[in-house]
């Protein structure tokens, strides 16, 4: 075991993943502010617009592809790593680890991998959508006009209580992974100070939580207070 | 005070190990750790075994020569203190305590208690050093350091290479190791002349040796008994990106 | 009979190194490359001289018995390193610093490599700053110094409490850069266990591969030891428990001259023994006795708890006895104190082996603030090892056996009286007299290491360029590695019923009754007698587990102590011959009314150096008069 699958030196892999984290988390921002739109309690008319803004925008196209490479390479170089860490501990200790630090950082894998779990039923339910290859949903009672009109898709999904579960879990955990992941960024980009990285810390707590409940939202309003 | 210790024993590096218990009677709660397993290998040299095989010197914390995980610690349960300096009064009476080697590919098992840590010494032979000859040093005083750096510099080089980081890091990462060395030349001006190599070959050896990579748990800071920070880390990462940035070819 | 010829070049005091080393023979670059060099020993002196060899372009072999050379107990020296440079502008100088040390050693070291050592202090710590090791500075960014061991200048570089360590990783770092650059082949875990002569001359040595259990056989045109001091004969000290004399002892036995090896010296802050079971003690920095204040109570056997004993039944006997220097005497002068307290039944703790280092004045004057940040890390450590707060009562301290002032017999280029055959660092004898000075070891070794030795050996290689590799098929490395083999065969047979440590243990006891801090006739006499009984014991009731071809501790034990039988012996022979009480070493019958040291310069200013005369013939004595021209012989009052 000489180098990792990849060629890339253990430093250079950790800014990598750094910067395809922070890009994924800047689309996170980017992502909720589009969907609290869907609570403006206009009928998804604003919500509507801007996607469709968004999907008829080249520029936002051509970030469709950069945001997919992001989570191709985030995810890849997170599986990688644990792979190679598995293997750099070929006997395992007897007595489990109890060194007292963030359980979070402990388990990023594991977080990450519900997320991805999460996120291949989102793709199914809207993406894939888009794209065709998955049927439009129906329920009685709700028009989706097209294969463009989110909002409606919402709200059958939202409707349905194993759905809106496994979401709001899923973002549960999404706020474990990102409280460890925001301070790590900057750890892993060097950019660390002493007055500065307690701030860092705070701002990432408040971050993560901050998307986590953002999102949340979104199917508890669906499923309790919306009428369509 | 009496024990129950679960100890790992291995005759050598070919041969598979396996736990063995011992109950160890009369304890004093004076004993440090280490002479608890002095007292444990009289008893069992006594009764004709082969003693447990540990590694020790300097029994006063600085030579790093011991090393022990105890019960799911390195260094065992108390903060900033290496297995020698760790008391018995630190137990309860009747406490059954798991005693294992240092866990990672780069640390194999030499017998017993004992790991092979020379992959820490090749780190060093890659760029551990500020190349300066002997005699032709400037005066001392006439290249100012900040008492600040200075003393930051200190405290990233009071590292004794003792290898709990990577015993401690679920990933047996040995970034914390490398990053003191790497920091404390990096952050004085006598040592930023060459920092830029230095880091690249550091790394590039750390890599070789097949320890795992970083994913900033921050465990090897809680349990290095010198309690070298995490900011060492940040530190290497910046300087290995100027690095990869700025560094001009050799000619 | 062996001559001993120091070799010390004439001149004026202040250029004799100067002089000499500009008409060295030299080793042209060329030929050094055909010239290979062992040293043994990875500490400070080990380190820096392997490095520098390394950087001349020699071939260096080095070897250690850890793991890693950066654990070699120089690690552990705490207080600080001396250096002439001045930067307080308090009138220090290379002569005074040499008269400190001179008068320190109660005048029993040689003028002119003290000289020697205190004249490239300044470079060392020019080249440790260079290394990159974090002296501490003060806020314009310069080095700051403070002072130590009762001298009246401020010349002790530091780094915290762990100058020690810091200096180490410095050598070791230059170690690093001549192994990376191939001039420096390592082999750690090795134990040196013979030097081999050939045809008069150190040719090499025989290691045991402490992971194989293999012998080795490694040649050189010459061999350099830096192998430390011998105080762990005592069991009990301040040493790492690796700490060994077998490898200078192996030279004795080749024809190797001891000097001086009853002048030890015993520390006088270090945690008392807490626990049948231990084996080590840990030092408290000499730098305490500047706040900390001395006492035991007036009444004997006095049981109460120290704070509530009141002020007036404490005796603050340093005080009392010393009004002068008071706490602040040097380590010989404390420790006999101590022991004499508790000798007397005043001593306090279960043992009534300790005295108290009170720092409840100094809490009080200074705030406690003041005290942590002079001496926050000692206290950690302190209440880390016995579990009391020493900011709330007093800590219990008692002497230890600390460094040895005694080694190998060395002439002015540092060689012993087998020629190839080079002796380094705290295993020579040479510049620390009868008593060593604060900081002054660290100075010694590393001066040692990096600037003289690599000048020194240049005159005597300079005959060997044409000699080529030394081949180690000949009769003189088979018969020593034959000897080894059979020793180590010897003591695995023996299968008796009690442990190394066992053996080392009472070996302590007996060394320690007898030939500790006060010493007389009897009491030495009796000591031999002891040593002898317990050696023959020992060839009879060893017992070493396992086997020799792994890993095995208990043997590396029971070699190690089995040499320190004899070593034991002649340190009591040495202190049986020296009628005299100087430094360290105090015999009874020379004390003057108040219970002082009392010299005698006349019979006795001289170094005693031993031959070894084979296993059961009594040694021979040597004597290398002491000539003093630059300072004046006075009497060391700290009245």
């Amino acid at each position: 075991m000489k180098k990792s699958v990849i060629n890339l030196s253990s430093i250079s892999q950790k800014y990598v993943m750094a910067l395809a984290g922070i890009f994924l988390m800047l689309f996170l921002i980017f992502h909720l502010a589009t969907n609290l739109l869907m609570l403006a309690g206009d009928g998804g008319k604003a919500f509507g617009a801007a996607v469709e803004f968004l999907t008829g925008n080249p520029a936002i196209k051509l970030m469709e592809y950069v945001l997919f490479a992001g989570f191709l390479i985030h995810i890849l170089l997170g599986v990688l790593l644990e792979w190679h860490n598995y293997r750099a501990r070929p006997v395992k200790y007897h007595k489990s680890m109890r060194s007292e630090t963030s359980t979070f950082s402990r388990f990023m894998i594991h977080t990450g991998i519900i997320i991805l779990i999460f996120l291949i039923i989102h793709f199914m339910n809207f993406f894939f959508v888009r794209l065709g290859l998955v049927a439009i949903p129906e329920e009685p009672g709700i028009v989706v006009r097209d294969e463009h009109d989110f909002f409606s898709m919402a709200v059958i999904w939202f409707k349905n209580p194993l759905y809106s579960a496994i979401y709001i879990v899923s973002f549960v955990f999404l706020a474990f992974h990102l409280k460890h992941a925001f301070q790590s960024a900057f750890q892993s980009l060097g950019l660390n100070h002493t007055k500065y990285t307690p701030a860092i810390k705070v701002i990432g707590t408040i971050y993560a939580i901050a998307i986590s409940v953002g999102f949340a939202i979104i199917p508890i309003y669906f499923y309790f207070f919306y009428v369509p | 005070m009496n024990f129950i210790l679960k100890i790992w024993r291995q005759k050598n590096a070919q041969t598979k190990g396996s736990f063995k218990t011992y109950l160890l009677k009369d304890v004093s709660p004076e004993m440090s750790f280490l002479e608890m397993l002095d007292y444990l290998n009289k008893q069992i040299i006594g009764n004709g075994g082969e003693p447990v095989t540990f590694e020790h010197d300097c029994r006063e914390g600085i030579c790093g020569s011991c090393g022990l995980y105890i019960n799911g610690r390195p260094h065992g349960p108390m903060r900033n203190t290496t297995t020698c300096e760790l008391h018995m009064r630190e137990f309860n009476d009747g406490d059954s305590i798991v005693i294992e080697p240092w866990r990672a590919r780069a640390f194999p098992v030499i017998k017993d208690l004992v790991v092979d840590r020379s992959s820490f010494e090749r780190i060093m032979h890659a760029g551990g050093f500020i190349s300066v000859n002997t005699g032709s040093a400037p005066e001392s005083n006439s290249n100012p350091v900040s008492k600040t750096i200075a003393d930051k510099a200190f405290d990233a080089a009071t590292c004794i290479g003792c290898g709990a980081c990577v015993a401690a890091c679920k990933n047996s990462s040995a970034m914390l190791y490398a990053a003191a060395k790497i920091a404390q030349y990096a952050m004085i001006p006598q040592g930023k002349v060459e920092a830029k190599e230095r880091v690249d070959k550091m790394v590039k050896q750390m890599d070789a040796e097949g320890f795992g990579f970083c994913s900033n748990t921050y465990s090897c800071e809680f349990d290095c008994p010198k309690g070298i920070s995490v900011d060492f880390i940040a530190l290497m990462n910046r300087e290995f990106f100027s690095s990869k940035v700025c560094k001009q070819k050799q000619t | 009979m062996q001559k001993l010829d120091s070799k010390i070049p004439e001149g004026p005091l202040a250029e004799k190194w100067s002089r000499y080393k500009a008409r060295l023979r030299l080793v042209s670059p060329a030929n050094k490359k055909k010239i290979e060099i062992i040293v043994v020993g990875t500490g400070l002196a080990g380190s820096g001289a392997a490095s520098a060899l390394g950087e001349l372009g020699y071939n260096v072999k080095v070897f250690c018995f850890q793991d890693s050379p950066r654990r070699a107990h120089s690690v552990a020296a705490q207080g600080g390193i001396n250096a002439a440079k001045n930067y307080r502008n308090d009138n220090d100088s290379v002569y005074r610093l040499f008269h400190d040390m001179v008068k320190g050693g109660d005048y029993r070291a040689r003028e002119s490599n003290v000289y020697r050592a205190a004249e490239v202090s300044n470079d060392v710590i020019d080249h440790f700053t260079a290394l990159g090791v974090p002296f501490a500075r003060d806020y314009g960014g310069s080095l700051d110094t403070r002072s130590f061991g009762g001298v009246q200048v401020s010349r002790t570089f530091y780094a915290k409490g762990q100058t020690g360590q810091q200096c180490l990783y410095g050598t070791y770092s230059s170690l690093n850069r001549q192994i990376a650059k191939g001039t420096v082949k390592m082999f750690p875990r090795r134990d040196m266990l013979d030097v081999v002569i050939v045809d008069g001359k150190a040719r090499g040595i025989i290691t045991r591969n402490l992971l194989t259990g293999e012998l080795e056989r490694h040649s050189a045109h010459a061999v350099v030891l830096a192998t430390g001091g011998y105080g762990t004969v005592f069991y009990l000290s301040t040493l790492g428990l690796g700490s060994n004399a077998s490898a200078a002892w192996s030279a004795y036995r080749k024809g190797a001259l001891f000097a001086n090896p009853s002048f030890i010296q015993i520390h006088p802050t270090s945690i008392p023994v807490l626990n049948e079971y231990q084996c080590k003690l840990t030092l408290m920095s000499e730098s305490l006795r500047n706040d900390g204040r001395v006492w035991v109570p007036k009444e004997q056997g006095d049981k109460r708890h120290p704070t509530e004993i009141p002020e007036e039944e404490r005796d603050y006997y340093l005080e009392r006895r010393y009004p002068a220097f008071g706490n602040l005497v040097p380590r010989d002068v404390a420790s006999r104190a101590a022991k004499e307290r508790c000798d007397a039944g005043y001593g306090v703790g279960d043992t009534g082996l300790s005295v108290y280092l009170d720092f409840k004045d100094a809490i009080e004057k200074q705030g406690k603030k003041a005290i942590r940040d002079k001496y926050g890390n000692l206290f950690e450590m302190y209440e880390k090892i016995t579990g009391i707060n020493p900011y709330n009562q007093p800590m219990r301290i008692y002497p230890a056996g600390h460094y040895t002032m005694g080694g190998l017999w060395v002439d002015y280029n540092l060689m012993t009286t087998i020629p190839g055959l080079y002796a380094i660092g705290e295993s020579n004898f040479s510049d620390h007299g009868a008593n060593r000075l604060g900081a002054s070891s660290l100075m010694q070794c590393c001066g040692d290491g990096y600037f003289i030795l690599p000048n020194t050996i240049s005159a005597y290689l300079a005959d060997d360029i044409r000699t080529g590799t030394i081949p180690t098929d000949n009769s003189a490395f088979e018969e020593a590695e034959k000897a080894v083999e059979d020793r180590i065969k010897r003591i695995m047979s023996v299968g008796g019923k009690e442990t190394a440590s066992s053996f080392h243990k009472r070996l302590g006891k007996i060394m320690w009754d007898h030939c500790g801090m006060r010493r007389d006739a009897e009491g030495l006499m009796k000591g031999v007698e002891m040593l002898k009984e317990l050696e023959e014991e020992f060839w009879e009731n060893i017992c070493v587990p396992g086997s020799t071809d792994d890993l095995n501790h208990e043997l590396e034990k029971a070699l190690k102590v089995a040499d320190f039988f004899e070593v034991g012996r002649l340190m009591c022979e040495d202190a049986l011959q020296r009628e005299e009480s100087c430094g360290a070493h105090f015999r009874e019958e020379h004390q003057t009314e108040t219970g002082e040291a009392k010299r005698n310069d006349t019979d006795f200013a001289y170094v005693a150096a031993w031959e070894f005369q084979g296993a059961k013939t009594e040694p021979k004595l040597h004597k290398e008069p002491l000539r003093f021209k630059y300072v004046e012989l006075k009497e060391r009052s700290y009245k």
